[in-house]
């Protein structure tokens, strides 16, 4: 890799040693995949939870933080397994709740930002067309590519972090022009798409039949404008069943005003070409198997829900009760959470019973599995194609099912 | 000793290990017990099975940021595998592996799962591209 004279120094240890060290680390990443140069950035977002660092994690953190680590970049954390304010109620073991706060702690210490979100891309910071960042969590990383138009690969904690202490990324993948050009055409023409539920249901047929974070999707044909929240569910399903990284929607997103910009030129004949409509999109609720059938568990999570995905989720449970014996998580950012409370969001909720988590994901909660065990929930129903996706290792049944038809199901206590 | 398969990029270490050959791709936080090593997620085509001391060959990485600190994790817990060889992966896999020390790979030619059987005692050479067998499953 051709370093610049900076570069060289901070890896002689010109600017401490763990500067030195995070830089080491980029370069026998950047290496792996061929990056003959490390580019600048801007910002950083990293995953860092008791949950996933265990206790090694978080002595590398304190190691980290000991050797001089600051991050020289804005740089803001994901979603995390604990709301402390929750830790009790939901039974999660009071030793992990303290390595937690040595966790944020740590990071603190480091000149991170705690922000504790996985919408940053709606909340916090949106990046312009072009712009290098540095972001973990992939649901941020295929949003910040796609619908931003700047640049980051799936960067993990430790990479996210890294990158944070020198301020550069090694250059590959979608920092690169060319892994950035359209890989097949996705007719979406005949799908209605209404639900946010129903655009997560696009992205795992897309993603399944696709698994490359290479594979760049180009979806054609729509024929109104998708909302935020729709593309975040779009993505995150993308980067979830698919592990992509970026998808270009024609017309929508800046890197492919027209068909021929997405694949950089003359669309390859022979291209790869599939549909999705609203068959495709109804066999995919058809597909799940219910189990017993048993509807204990209705969670709102896994990506964070926006302020206008709450007022929503408020005025479908206006009124109502959760049914007896069902329980019901929604999960955002302190943010987000601070103005639904402010407007009144909050309140029906939590007059019905749903619980409130707040800078929290559902799926990574410590003690999740035991809390599984201890409340006797099998089947899992979200609106969210993510989540029902990636909580297969806590061993749910997982069921997809649309916002309105969540509700219903935790109202009734009945799953149809 | 002839290479059995050749590989396009890779990091760490020689190791020899047992060979685990997945039809399914992977995710350390969708598929594996991070407290067992065990793949749990139900319905994987290696569920119960564990990754520890293993050489797992896997043709595509799902989703996952989590890798980056799971591996460091599964290493520091001794139930790591000894070496990832992925068909196809992605960067959270590679940042994850180089920082716990953990031997990966990308890319192989031919497919494992038409050489190779789970079961199998194969060396890796991040450094010069191959995997070679050893000896075959009993």
């Amino acid at each position: 890799m051709e370093l610049t004279a900076e570069e060289r120094a901070m890896l002689d240890g010109a600017e401490g040693a763990a500067v030195q060290r995070a830089l080491a680390y980029q370069v026998e990443v950047g290496r792996f995949f061929g990056a003959t140069r490390m580019v600048p950035i801007t910002n950083a977002h990293m995953m860092g939870d008791i949950e996933v660092l265990g206790d090694a994690g978080l002595g590398f953190l304190q190691e980290m933080q000991r050797a001089g680590a600051k991050a020289r970049i804005p740089l803001t954390t994901n979603a995390r397994c604990i709301d402390f304010a929750w830790a009790e109620r939901l039974g999660q073991d009071p030793a992990e709740c303290a390595k937690e706060r040595q966790v944020i702690a740590a990071l603190q210490g480091m000149a991170v930002m705690t922000t504790d979100t996985c919408i940053n891309y709606q909340t916090l910071y949106q990046p312009h067309l072009g712009e290098r960042v540095a972001w973990g969590d992939t649901g941020t990383c295929i949003y910040a590519n796609s619908v931003f138009g700047a640049r980051t690969n799936f960067e993990s904690g430790p990479a996210a972090l890294a990158a944070a202490i020198t301020g550069r990324t090694p250059d590959y993948g979608f920092q690169r022009d060319e892994h950035r050009r359209g890989g097949f055409i996705v007719d979406i023409g005949g799908a209605t798409l209404g639900d946010l539920a129903d655009w997560g249901a696009l992205g795992k047929l897309v993603g399944e039949g696709h698994q490359s974070y290479t594979a760049v999707p180009v979806f054609t044909g729509f024929r109104r404008t998708p909302l935020a929240d729709e593309l975040k569910q779009l993505g995150c399903a993308l980067a979830s069943y698919g592990s992509m990284g970026m998808f270009h929607f024609v017309g929508l997103t800046p890197e492919a005003p027209t068909l021929e910009a997405a694949f950089h030129g003359a669309v390859p004949p022979g291209v790869e070409r599939m549909a999705v409509d609203d068959a495709a999109i109804a066999a995919v609720y058809a597909g799940y198997d219910l189990g017993a059938g048993d509807a204990k568990l209705v969670v709102f999570s896994g990506p964070q829900l926006s302020l206008f995905e709450l007022r929503d989720l408020a005025r479908l449970f206006a009124g109502r009760q959760v049914a007896r014996g069902t329980s019901v998580f929604v999960t955002s950012s302190n943010g987000v959470l601070s103005a639904a409370r402010k407007l009144g969001y909050l309140a029906p909720l939590e007059a019905a019973g749903v619980c409130v988590l707040e800078g929290v994901c559902f799926y990574i909660l410590q003690n999740l599995s035991q809390m599984r065990e201890r409340e006797g929930w099998r089947n899992m129903v979200s609106n969210s194609a993510k989540i029902v996706n990636i909580i297969g290792a806590h061993r749910f049944r997982t069921i997809l099912r649309r916002t309105a038809d969540c509700v219903e199901i935790a109202c009734t206590g009945r799953l149809a | 000793m002839t290479a059995l398969i050749t590989l396009a990029r890779g990091f760490g270490p020689v190791v020899e290990g047992e060979a685990i050959v997945s039809e399914e791709g992977f995710s350390p936080r969708y598929d594996l017990d991070r407290w067992s090593g065990v793949i749990t997620k139900p319905g994987h085509r290696l569920e119960g099975l564990s990754i520890k001391d293993r050489i797992c060959f896997f043709p595509t990485a799902k989703g996952g940021i989590a890798a980056g600190w799971a591996f460091f994790d599964i290493q520091a817990k001794g139930i790591a595998p000894r070496a990832f060889c992925f068909g196809v992966t992605n960067p959270v896999m590679v940042q994850g592996a180089v920082l716990a020390g953990i031997p990966i790979t990308e890319g192989w030619s031919p497919d494992p799962r038409t050489v190779l059987r789970t079961g199998d005692w194969v060396r890796v050479d991040p450094g010069r591209l191959v995997v070679e067998l050893l000896r075959r499953a009993g």
